[in-house]
């Protein structure tokens, strides 16, 4: 796979922090999703965000994309402040993201779904795309081969010309993954991407987030089912009703008794 | 704050026009008011088809205009005509006649629905929109081939009595009768809409229409209710305008169709209260410009309420009493 | 098989598979037959009235500016799903830049000076001017969800025809658009130097004609036919350049899903108002057009009513496919006015050929044939909107995925009905 993606060369501060939350914290109304919550994620580790049902996971990815504004606290990225950033920035700087329900161009072709993560990358102008200059005609010759080396990548690529829509729901989140990948980001977020899956399903998904984090792609993993989260993650943060309530390694994690007061409910 | 600029803003263009002759200031407002709550009538049916099925109901404008079609024959039917005195009786019979109308009227518009909408419940969003225009077609080309293609005269029933107010400026009897319909109408919604079963079900509806099936609700009944209810709005401003103006045409409905349709958005389209709003504001806004308070005069009064919409979009992207609803 | 046959089986079967890959591709077989239809259409409207063909032909031209306006709003409507009720005004920037900067119409404004700038540079004024207005409009609304962006085009639809009517004499700011009268006396095209030859019409003969006026009664209406056959084979190309292109994918990705696009990096205001623009360019283009060949523009023929037309045309025809919606505006501009048009004196022939000519006199409440028909028209042209619409939802040609989807998901409704029932 020396074609498929790769992390862009490393710009933050040599202590290898990709991405950074600094006290974030994001109400709707009176009601507090994320509160006040602080960790940092290390360039190239398998980090997973879990809790409960509405604990904030979502809301979490959401702030950190930028389709939420945060109420208080900062992102940063790479050494950037991302704070306040509008979604395709934050795409463009290189955090890509999957959505729990799959969100897919569903009338458009697999391989078109894919180029259009790369929409951002491309230089050809409107003059180029109205005239099909040859500038334009190479580029595009680039993006389709790139396209089909992420379709070949994810493994779906006799999918190519289906449409979206038309796929398999497992060839989906294959799919979704695979446009997030042509951003060609250094931070891939991940929300459920096993939801659904049966449990072989569920080994190859993750087998393939093992293969993206190969590619020097640093993942952010939210994940309800806790053999896949305990198999694969470096580090993983608790959430509950939006708030950290422990952080650590897998096996630390698992016997925090927080953790499991939270999962379980008081009375267990 | 956003209002309070808007409201600021008029005022400082109206205060000079008020004081300098208020009577005629108030003479326009009245004016204003009778129009905009017409608008209001036939804004309240856009504001609820859309809630509910999110179609733009082009038709909608012209069941105005068949609402006041229909009633003429009626008004000859039970014996009424110009000049009689305007004794209890008339007013009776009047109201039965209205009632007559609303009822056909939400009838018509019910299998409208079955006919043009529902078998396109779930093709191409822009697959309603256009039966809607071709409905609009229908409608105006029957009452076309039925009265012809110039102004009709609309029996004027009512009595031209005016109440003296400050100076020149008088109330008649007419303003206050599509007022009070009006105003009637509107809180007789509210109620149902806020009080009753099936007015439980259309807001369920609206707000998610799987979830309200999985509740149990009829989908096809309580979208059926909701264009009956539109189209006797619609149907009794219909013939408060024929009572009012005395004077209808077949593509009526076509203009005061899209100045409610407007009304609809400038409240927030979804939103009653909204709509009522709106097609006040509008009629307040026509009558300004029409007597020369904005800049530009008649010749431009339409201008400003479509200058005065995009606005307030700019500014309120979901109008002027709309929730901003979450990116779904 | 000896070497010559199965060399000659070779070509044959060669030519076969280009022909069904050419035939098997249903855009493909509408455009070739567009193609041989243009080419034809002048010599046999020639023939069918007896060398009286040029109003026909004159006709098709007209419509060739419906089919460039269903083309630049399909960019907008079918490519990025932007729902725009105001197109018109777009078409009327176009026609009215060109009509103030070609004719006499600037004398009587405040700057009391004429222009006569050549059709060629205003086309591209035309567009430019368009684009600007579609720009100034798009970008404080483009961030309107759905149906409000449809509203706010369509007060602006609504405001650009009675201003044009308004700034005319007697306006404050002085008469620039002519009000009510409108901009008569435009000047034709015109080109330095043409060829004719027997597609100004058979018999004419070759020759060059220096200083070619567009109205030279040599020439006229073939020559607008030619010209408005080419640019509608421009914005052919630049329409489908630009759907397969980036910009073209990113328009449908918003029209998908606008939130999946800006999270795979589409800046999609800024995409949005890209196709407002080049819609509203193309609209501008058609206008400049049409104000040259009509020699006239007037506020009437930029009202509500054409924009929901050039709508109909692209809904119908089936959204998103540049042919779909070419058939459909030849289609619907055919029925509204010609045939709806003519209808009631076709209707009035046939009566009095089929000798029942007592139909065409007034009597009692029968108008006579003529007027009765006329009076139908609205009723007629409704009836077919509806039943189109509700036979065939996704319009008569939508590209052809749609066409399987809309299928396949009226299947997937069933499963779930099927398995609601069983819980």
């Amino acid at each position: 796979m020396s074609a498929a993606p790769t992390g862009k060369t490393p710009s933050s501060p040599a202590d290898g922090i990709v991405l950074q939350l600094d006290q974030v914290t994001k109400r709707f109304g009176g009601l507090t999703a994320v509160d006040n919550v602080s960790f940092q994620i290390r360039r190239g580790e398998i980090f997973a965000l879990i809790g409960p049902n509405g604990a904030g996971k979502t809301t979490l990815f959401n702030t950190v994309t930028g389709m939420y504004k945060t109420t208080s606290g900062t992102i940063v990225f790479q050494g950037k402040d991302i704070t306040g950033l509008k979604p395709y920035r934050v795409a463009g700087l290189g955090i890509a993201r999957t959505f729990q329900q799959i969100r897919l161009f569903s009338y458009m072709s697999a391989l078109d779904n894919i180029k259009v993560g790369e929409h951002h990358r491309m230089r050809a102008r409107l003059w180029d795309s109205l005239f099909k200059t040859p500038r334009a005609r190479r580029e595009e010759r680039e993006v389709e081969a790139k396209a089909m080396e992420l379709l070949k990548f994810v493994g779906i690529e006799d999918q190519a010309y289906n449409y979206a829509r038309n796929l398999p729901y497992g060839h989906q989140r294959r799919l979704e993954i695979a446009r997030a990948l042509a951003t060609n980001p250094s931070l891939l977020l991940l929300d459920e991407p096993a939801a659904g899956a049966n449990p072989q399903e569920k080994r190859q998904l993750m087998e393939l987030v093992e293969r993206v984090r190969g590619q020097g792609i640093t993942i952010l993993l939210i994940e309800h089912d806790m053999k896949v989260v305990m198999g694969i993650s470096d580090r993983i943060l608790v959430l509950d009703y939006g708030e950290r309530i422990a952080e650590g390694k897998p096996q630390e994690v698992r016997t925090n008794p927080r953790v499991i007061e939270a999962y379980l409910g008081k009375s267990a | 704050m956003f209002l309070a600029a808007i409201f600021l803003i008029l005022a400082v263009v109206l205060t000079p026009k008020a004081a300098t002759n208020f009577p005629f200031f108030l003479q326009i407002v009245i004016y204003g008011i009778a129009d905009g709550a017409i608008f209001a009538l036939i804004a309240l049916g856009y504001t609820m088809v859309y809630g509910i099925i999110e179609l733009i109901n082009f038709a909608h404008g012209d069941i105005f205009t068949l609402g006041a079609f229909m009633s003429m024959p009626l008004i000859s039917a039970f014996g009424l005509s110009e000049g009689q005195s305007s004794g209890v009786v008339v007013w009776l019979l009047l109201l039965v006649i209205t009632v007559i109308v609303m009822v056909i009227n939400g009838g018509v518009n019910v299998l409208i629905e079955r006919v043009a909408y529902r078998p396109l419940r779930h093709a191409p969003r822009l697959a309603p929109l256009i039966t809607a225009v071709g409905v609009s077609f229908i409608l105006e080309g029957i009452m076309y081939v039925w009265r012809g293609a110039s102004n009709v005269h609309y029996p004027d029933l009512l009595p031209d009595t005016r109440i003296p107010l400050i100076g020149s400026a008088s109330l008649g009897v007419k303003d206050i009768i599509v007022i009070v319909t009006a105003i009637v109408l509107v809180v007789l919604l509210t109620i149902f809409i806020g009080g009753t079963r099936l007015g439980k079900a259309m807001r369920a509806t609206a707000q998610d229409r799987e979830a309200a099936q999985l509740m149990g609700i009829d989908i096809n009944r309580t979208i059926s209710a909701t264009f009956f209810i539109g189209a006797v709005l619609a149907g009794a401003g219909g013939v408060i305008f024929g009572l009012y103006f005395n004077s209808v045409r077949f593509d009526l409905g076509f203009e005061a169709g899209l100045f409610a349709f407007t009304a609809a958005v400038f409240g927030g389209i979804g939103n009653l209260q909204g709509a009522a709003l709106g097609g006040l504001f509008i009629g307040l806004v026509q009558a300004f410009a029409t007597a020369n308070f904005l800049p530009g005069g008649a010749a431009v009064s339409d201008i400003w309420v479509f200058m005065i919409l995009i606005i307030v979009l700019v500014f309120r992207p979901t109008g002027l009493l709309g929730m901003q609803v979450p990116e779904k | 098989m000896n070497r010559r046959n199965g060399r000659a089986a070779l070509t044959t079967d060669t030519a076969m598979r280009w022909a069904s890959g050419w035939f098997q591709s249903r855009n493909r077989t509408i455009y070739t037959l567009l193609i041989i239809g243009a080419l034809l259409y002048p010599s046999l409207m020639d023939i069918v009235t007896g060398g009286e063909g040029n109003h026909w032909i004159g006709t098709a031209a007209f419509a060739g500016v419906f089919v460039l306006l269903a083309i630049g709003l399909n960019t907008v409507v079918g490519f990025a799903g932007l729902l725009d009720l105001g197109y018109a005004a777009f078409f009327a920037i176009g026609a009215y830049t060109y009509g103030m900067f070609a004719s006499g119409q600037l004398l009587a404004s405040p700057l009391h000076h004429e222009f006569h700038i050549p059709f060629w540079v205003m086309l591209l004024v035309g567009v430019f001017v368009a684009a600007c207005f579609g720009i100034i409009l798009g970008a404080p609304t483009l961030r309107l969800r759905g149906d409000y962006l449809a509203i706010v085009t369509l007060g602006f639809g609504e405001i650009v025809p009675r201003l044009v009517q308004y700034l005319g004499a007697g306006s404050p700011i002085g008469n620039w658009t002519g009000g009510v009268n409108g901009i008569a006396a435009i000047d034709p095209p015109k080109l330095p130097i043409i060829l004719t030859g027997p597609w100004f019409g058979l018999g004419t003969p070759f020759g060059v004609v220096k200083n070619f006026d567009f109205f030279n009664p040599l020439a006229y209406p073939l020559d607008f036919y030619w010209l408005m056959a080419i640019l509608i084979v421009v914005c052919i190309v630049l329409a489908t350049n630009l759907q397969n292109s980036r910009i073209g994918r990113a328009w449908m990705a918003v029209r998908e899903d606008e939130v999946a696009a800006a999270a795979s990096g589409v800046n999609t205001v800024a995409i949005k108002l890209t196709a407002f623009a080049i819609g509203a360019s193309f609209a501008g283009f058609a206008g400049a057009f049409y104000g040259a060949q009509l020699s006239l523009v007037s506020s009437d023929n930029f009202e509500f009513i054409v924009s929901v037309t050039i709508l109909i045309m692209v809904v119908l025809g089936g959204m998103g496919n540049i042919p779909g919606v070419i058939v459909g505006a030849l289609l619907i501009y055919t029925t509204q006015y010609v045939v709806l048009t003519n209808l009631p004196d076709w209707t009035t022939s046939l009566a009095t050929a089929v000798g029942l000519t007592g139909l065409n006199q007034a009597h009692g409440d029968w108008v006579g044939l003529h007027d009765e028909v006329q009076r139908l028209n609205y009723l007629i042209f409704g009836v077919i909107l509806v039943a189109v619409m509700v036979l065939r939802p996704q319009g008569l040609f939508p590209s052809r995925v749609r066409e399987q989807e809309l299928e396949k998901g009226t299947e997937e409704q069933a499963v779930f009905d099927l398995r609601a029932e069983e819980t």
